[in-house]
């Protein structure tokens, strides 16, 4: 006895929906890939972490590819990606800028004495409006925005050797290139 | 007995909604405004919740944006186009009709009309073998 082959019908669509829930399980629901990539990068000018009189900027670093890393000193995972930031700003390849989210600003400024300042400068967001601006749901977050203005990338977590080598590098400008 | 008046006890506890202490409008009108779009937006540090659901930092930061968006007489698809430029639709409980989301809210529709063709197919079958040989329906067919 044969079965007809409209009884295979099922074990195939079943085959399918487990293929295809293997895919959606294996992706991070963490990770939310950010409307701004490709866009302008969202202005701000804000306080200073270390002195309230200065201005922080988006337009800062105009004309030439910088990094926003968004951290705070209640953020685990900021503590985790301390080293591969310095490491990141003794390259000297590009400026660091600092986005201290919704933290203490006594508290900010004893984490980078203690742990050493990969930042150029830091903007100081205590309300969290600029990090609403620029979509940030959970820091450490870090955007690449490339020397036209726009956001190049953004990296969700702590960020690691490995990430920074496959994700930024490659979107930089090459070495000694513009100087 | 006693279990009988444990459940109907359950039955009244309703879930607690409130997050925000206090109200963010005095009009009736506005606040019933500011909570449906509370409700309709994804807290994205807990996902599974609404920023209305969440007590997260994310959360009340948003609901504040929301207010002061209101206050300052924006509409209810501005205020949605402001959160989706930043966070993308995925921050919409309702994602709007896009190539992306076609399949997504057309499945209901497609599910339903694979349904009935199916169903004709096995009706228009049967009635089909009825007219053929009416003692048919009565007993399983044979597999010889």
């Amino acid at each position: 006895m044969r079965l007809p082959w409209r009884f295979l019908l099922p074990a195939i669509a079943f085959a399918g929906l487990v293929v295809f829930f293997i895919i959606g399980l294996q992706q991070d629901p963490g990770r939310i890939e950010s409307p701004l990539i490709g866009k302008s990068a969202p202005a701000f000018a804000l306080e200073s972490l270390g002195n309230p009189a200065w201005k922080v900027g988006s337009t800062d670093f105009t004309g030439r590819p910088w990094l926003l890393n968004v951290w705070a000193t209640w953020c685990g995972g900021c503590r985790e990606e301390h080293e591969t930031l310095m490491a990141i700003a003794a390259e000297n390849r590009l400026p660091m800028m600092g986005l201290n989210w919704r933290d203490d600003r006594a508290l900010a400024l004893r984490w980078l004495t203690q742990l050493g300042n990969p930042y150029v400068s830091v903007a100081f967001d205590p309300e969290g409006g600029t990090a609403i601006d620029w979509g940030v749901y959970g820091a450490p977050e870090t955007f690449l925005i490339g020397a036209d203005g726009n956001v190049l990338h953004k990296h969700i977590g702590p960020l690691t050797p490995e990430a920074w080598q496959r994700d930024f590098v490659p979107l930089l400008p090459a070495r000694g290139g513009e100087g | 007995m006693r279990i009988a008046i444990l459940l109907g006890a359950m039955l009244l506890a309703t879930q607690a909604l409130a997050i925000d202490t206090g109200r963010a409008f005095d009009d009736p009108a506005q606040q019933e405004r500011y909570e449906r779009l509370i409700k309709d937006l994804r807290c994205l540090v807990c996902q599974n919740q609404s920023i209305a659901d969440s007590n997260a930092l994310l959360a009340s930061d948003l609901r504040r944006e929301v207010r002061e968006m209101m206050i300052a007489g924006q509409s209810d698809d501005q205020i949605r186009e402001f959160m989706t430029t930043r966070y993308g639709d995925f921050v919409l409980y309702r994602p709007p009709v896009s190539p992306r989301t076609w399949l997504l809210w057309s499945a209901p529709v497609l599910l339903l009309l694979g349904g009935l063709g199916i169903a004709a197919m096995v009706v228009m079958r049967r009635m089909r073998a009825a007219k053929a040989d009416p003692a048919s329906l009565d007993e399983e067919p044979d597999p010889k």
